[in-house]
C-alpha cells in the first residue's frame, strides 16, 4: 500500500491497514540489524534532528541508531524540563530548528499536544517520539511488532496491561493499535489507576490480576511512577507489588506460550521481579531490538519511501 | 437628545414597544409612543429598525489595570465593552496589586472615570493578596466604591474563613461572588475531565472539583444566613444545586458565561489553548442543563469572565497557557445566538444582563425608565458580521468565537446620554 504521511503523531489516526504496513517494512530492516555491515543508503543527506525534552536513553539510543543506520544524519539535543520553559516558547525553538532545514525532528515532550501543533505548522517531518500521557505511537508499534513475530498473528490475541493505564502514553498507544488490529485487550489495575471514563474505552477491565494472568497471552507491564504513590493512587510499592505485581508465582500461573513485556525502564521488585523480568517468557529486549526496526521502517515511510519500492 | 423610531425593549417594566425616548441631563426625561415625543432638543438619533436596550452590566470581568497592562488596561478594556454595549463593568481583583485596599479600589475607579467610555465598578478582594487568610478592608473599600467582594481565580478554601467573610461582607450590605473550585479535586487539571481529556492525554478538572464546592458555598453562606453569588457555573450538577436552594429567603444566584453556553469540551481535540478557561468548556449534556437554566429558573445572569491573555502567552503548551477568553464585544450577539438557536425569549437572556445583575449588586442601571441614567444600546437585530481579529478592540485577541458568523450588531452606545460607541 501507499503510505501518504509525513508525520507520525498519534496511533489514533492510523488506520490498521497502515498499522500493519509498518510491521512489514519493520521485518525488512529487522534483518539489516543482523547483519555485518547494519548500514543502508536509504536516507543519505537527510537530517534527522532528535529533540528530547525529557530524559531518556533507550528511545533516544533507538532513534539514534536507527537514523544512522539509514545513513541519514542525526543531532540529537536534549534540553532539561526547567531550562526550556524560560523565555523562548517551545514554537519559538522549533521555528529555529526548523530555519536550518532538517528533514524530520524526533520529538520528546512532557506536555501533551505539542507534535500534533509541529505536524501541522512544520514542513519536515515530524515523528511523536512520546507527548505528555498523550501517545507513544513507535512503542506501541514496536510492541505489536514484537507480539507478531511471536504469535505470527495479531488478531484474537488477548493482551493484558498492568499498571498505570491512566496516565500511560504506552497504554493509550497501545490499546488504539490493538484494537484497530483485532486483538482483545484488558486493563487491570486500581481505579486509582484507570482513567475515570474506562468503560468508554472498549476494553475488558479488571481490578484483580490472577485471572487475566492464566488467560493472557501476553501481559504488558507497566512502569509505576514513585509520584503516583504521593498522589495516594496506592499505599505502597510492597501493597501495589502483591496485588499488581507479576512475580514468580504469577508466572507459573501462566499459559503456555504466553510472554512478559515491559515498555522499560524496569522497577524490579515493584511491578516485575527479576524472576518474572529476565525469565523464559520474557521478551523484552526483543522489543528493545525491534524498537530500532520499526523507527528505521518509520523513518524510511514517513522521509518519502513508499511501502512498495524497497 | 432624541432615540427616534426604536424597538425599546425593558426587561425591567417588560415593556416592548416601539418608542421614542428623550434624554437630558444624561437621563431618560420621557419615553413616549413614536412621533409623540415633546421636548429633547439637540441631536436626534434615528433608531427606525434598530432595538433599543438598557445598557448591558457584566458583573465579571478582567480588565488588568494595574499591573498587567501588557494584556489589557482600562482605557481598551472600556473601549471594547462600549463596542458590546456594556455600560457597566464589574472588575475582578487579581491585578497586580491585588484590589484589596481602599488605594488601589480608587485607581481603578478615577482612571476609568478619567476614560469615560463605560461604568467600572470594581470587585475588592475577600482576602488580603486573594490568599484566603486575612479579611481585606472590605468597608473601606466600599466607600471608595466596590460594588461586590470576589477572590475570583480562586476559591476560598478555608470554609472558616468564607463563614467569616460572608457574615462580616453582609454587614456591609456587599454581595459575595464565589469561585467555586475545589483546587484539591481540580488538581494539575487544564480541561474537562472526561474521555476527552483522556484522550487528549491532558489533565482532567473533573465536575465534582466544581460540583462539590458549590454545595459547600452554599451550605456555609445557608448557616450564616446570607447570599452567595456563584459566578461562572458550567456544569448541570452546579446548577441543579444552586436551583435546590433557590426557594429559600436567602437569595443565592448565579451566572454563567457565553461561552458555556455556545463551547463545549470538543472545541479543544486540536489543542487549541483559546479555549483554554477555567471552569473547563465541559459537555454538550452540561451545556443544554445550562441553557435549560433560563427555562426552569436558576440562572440569574449572564457574564462574560473576559479574561484578556498575550498572544505570546496563549501560545504556550496547553499545559501552561492561561485559562481565559475576551467576552465584551461578543456578549450581546452570543445572547442574540442563543435566543435564536434554542428559542429562549430574548427578554429573558436581556434580563440576565440588565435587571438581575443591577437587583443583585445593589446598583443603579440596567432599566429603561422615565429618570433613569441613559445607557442605552442600540442594536440592529438583522446585521449579519463575522467576528475578524482587526474588529477586537481588547489589546487581546483571544476570543473563541473569531471566525463566527454573528446575526446582530450592537449600533451605538450611550453612556449617561453621552454616545460612547458608534459601529463603522
Amino acid at each position: 500500500m501507499e503510505w501518504s504521511r509525513k508525520d507520525l503523531v498519534s496511533i489514533a489516526e492510523l488506520s490498521a491497514e497502515e498499522i500493519l504496513t509498518v510491521l512489514d517494512v519493520s521485518a525488512t530492516f529487522k534483518e539489516i540489524n543482523r547483519r555485518e555491515i547494519k548500514k543502508v543508503p536509504t536516507l543519505r543527506g537527510k537530517t534527522v534532528v532528535l529533540l528530547f525534552y525529557e530524559p531518556s536513553t533507550r528511545t533516544r539510543l533507538s532513534f539514534e541508531l536507527a537514523a544512522k543506520r539509514l545513513s541519514a544524519d542525526t543531532v540529537a539535543l536534549s534540553v532539561s524540563g526547567s531550562s526550556f520553559l524560560k523565555g523562548e516558547t517551545i514554537m519559538d525553538a522549533a521555528m529555529n530548528v526548523m530555519a536550518m532545514i532538517p528533514d524530520c525532528i524526533v520529538i520528546r515532550y512532557p506536555y501533551a499536544g505539542l507534535p500534533a501543533r509541529l505536524a501541522r505548522e512544520l514542513s519536515c517531518s515530524v515523528i511523536n517520539a512520546g507527548d505528555g500521557a498523550h501517545e507513544h505511537p513507535t512503542q506501541a508499534l514496536l510492541d505489536l511488532c514484537s507480539m507478531r513475530e511471536r504469535f505470527g498473528r495479531l488478531a484474537g490475541l488477548h493482551v493484558a496491561m498492568v499498571g498505570d493505564i491512566a496516565h500511560s502514553r504506552v497504554a493509550r498507544s497501545n490499546v488504539y493499535a490493538l484494537k484497530k488490529v483485532g486483538a482483545r485487550v484488558s486493563v487491570v489495575a486500581p481505579k486509582t489507576l484507570l482513567p475515570q471514563d474506562i468503560s468508554t474505552w472498549g476494553v475488558e477491565v479488571w481490578h484483580e490480576f490472577d485471572p487475566v494472568v492464566k488467560d493472557a497471552d501476553v501481559l504488558m507491564m507497566l512502569r509505576v511512577q514513585k509520584e503516583r504513590m504521593d498522589e495516594q493512587c496506592f499505599p505502597d510499592e510492597r501493597e501495589y507489588a502483591h496485588f499488581y505485581g507479576l512475580d514468580r508465582r504469577r508466572v507459573d500461573m501462566m499459559k503456555p506460550g504466553a510472554v512478559i513485556m515491559h515498555p522499560g525502564p524496569v522497577n524490579r521488585g515493584v511491578e516485575i521481579t527479576h524472576e518474572a523480568a529476565d525469565g523464559s517468557r520474557s521478551i523484552i529486549l526483543n522489543q528493545v531490538e525491534n524498537g530500532v526496526a520499526v523507527r528505521m521502517a518509520l523513518l524510511y515511510l514517513c522521509l518519502g519511501g513508499s511501502a512498495d519500492d524497497r | 437628545m432624541i432615540v427616534k423610531g426604536g424597538r425599546l425593549i425593558d426587561p425591567a417594566s417588560g415593556r416592548d414597544a416601539l418608542a421614542d425616548i428623550v434624554i437630558a441631563g444624561g437621563r431618560i426625561e420621557g419615553i413616549f409612543p413614536p412621533g409623540k415625543a415633546k421636548g429633547g432638543g439637540g441631536e436626534t438619533i434615528d433608531a427606525t429598525g434598530l432595538w433599543v436596550l438598557p445598557g448591558l452590566i457584566d458583573m465579571h470581568a478582567h480588565l488588568r489595570e494595574p499591573g498587567q497592562e501588557y494584556k489589557e488596561d482600562i482605557a481598551s478594556g472600556s473601549a471594547a465593552a462600549a463596542a458590546g454595549g456594556i455600560t457597566t463593568v464589574v472588575c475582578m481583583a487579581n491585578t497586580d496589586p491585588v484590589n484589596d485596599n481602599p488605594t488601589v479600589t480608587r485607581s481603578i475607579i478615577d482612571r476609568a472615570r478619567a476614560v469615560g467610555l463605560a461604568r467600572v465598578l470594581p470587585a475588592g478582594a475577600i482576602t488580603m493578596g486573594l490568599e484566603g487568610r486575612r479579611l481585606a478592608e472590605m468597608g473601606l473599600m466600599k466607600r471608595s466604591g466596590i460594588v461586590a467582594v470576589s477572590d475570583d481565580g480562586r476559591p476560598v478554601e478555608d470554609a472558616s474563613v468564607l463563614r467569616r467573610a460572608l457574615e462580616y461582607a453582609s454587614t456591609f450590605g456587599l454581595p459575595v461572588i464565589l469561585h467555586s473550585e475545589d483546587k484539591s479535586l481540580a488538581g494539575k487539571g487544564v480541561m474537562n475531565e472526561g474521555p476527552l481529556s483522556a484522550r487528549l492525554g491532558l489533565p482532567g478538572i473533573p465536575a465534582a472539583a466544581e460540583e462539590a464546592m458549590v454545595c459547600r458555598d452554599l451550605a456555609v453562606a445557608r448557616y450564616a444566613k446570607t447570599p452567595v453569588h456563584i459566578t461562572h457555573v458550567s456544569t448541570g450538577g452546579a446548577l441543579a444545586a444552586i436551583g435546590a436552594c433557590k426557594e429559600t429567603s436567602l437569595g443565592m444566584t448565579c451566572d454563567v458565561t457565553p461561552h458555556h453556553l455556545l463551547l463545549t469540551e470538543e472545541a479543544l481535540s486540536a489543542y487549541d489553548t483559546v479555549f483554554k478557561v477555567n471552569p473547563p468548556l465541559r459537555t454538550e449534556i452540561d451545556r443544554l442543563a445550562l441553557l435549560e437554566g433560563f427555562r426552569n429558573g436558576p440562572v440569574d445572569c449572564i457574564a462574560t469572565d473576559h479574561a484578556p491573555h498575550a498572544a505570546d502567552e496563549k501560545a504556550l503548551d496547553f499545559d501552561l497557557a492561561p485559562f481565559g477568553v475576551i467576552g465584551f464585544q461578543t456578549l450581546l450577539p452570543a445572547i442574540m445566538k442563543i435566543h435564536l438557536e434554542h428559542d429562549i425569549p430574548f427578554m429573558r437572556l436581556l434580563a440576565c444582563v440588565t435587571t438581575n445583575p443591577a437587583r443583585i449588586l445593589g446598583i443603579e442601571g440596567g432599566v429603561l425608565f422615565e429618570g433613569a441614567r441613559a445607557d442605552l444600546v442600540l442594536f440592529d437585530p438583522k446585521a449579519v458580521w463575522t467576528l475578524t481579529e482587526d474588529r477586537v478592540l481588547s489589546k487581546s485577541k483571544n476570543s473563541p468565537f473569531l471566525g463566527w458568523q454573528f446575526t446582530g450588531k450592537v449600533v451605538r452606545t450611550l453612556l449617561e446620554g453621552r454616545t460612547v460607541h458608534v459601529a463603522d
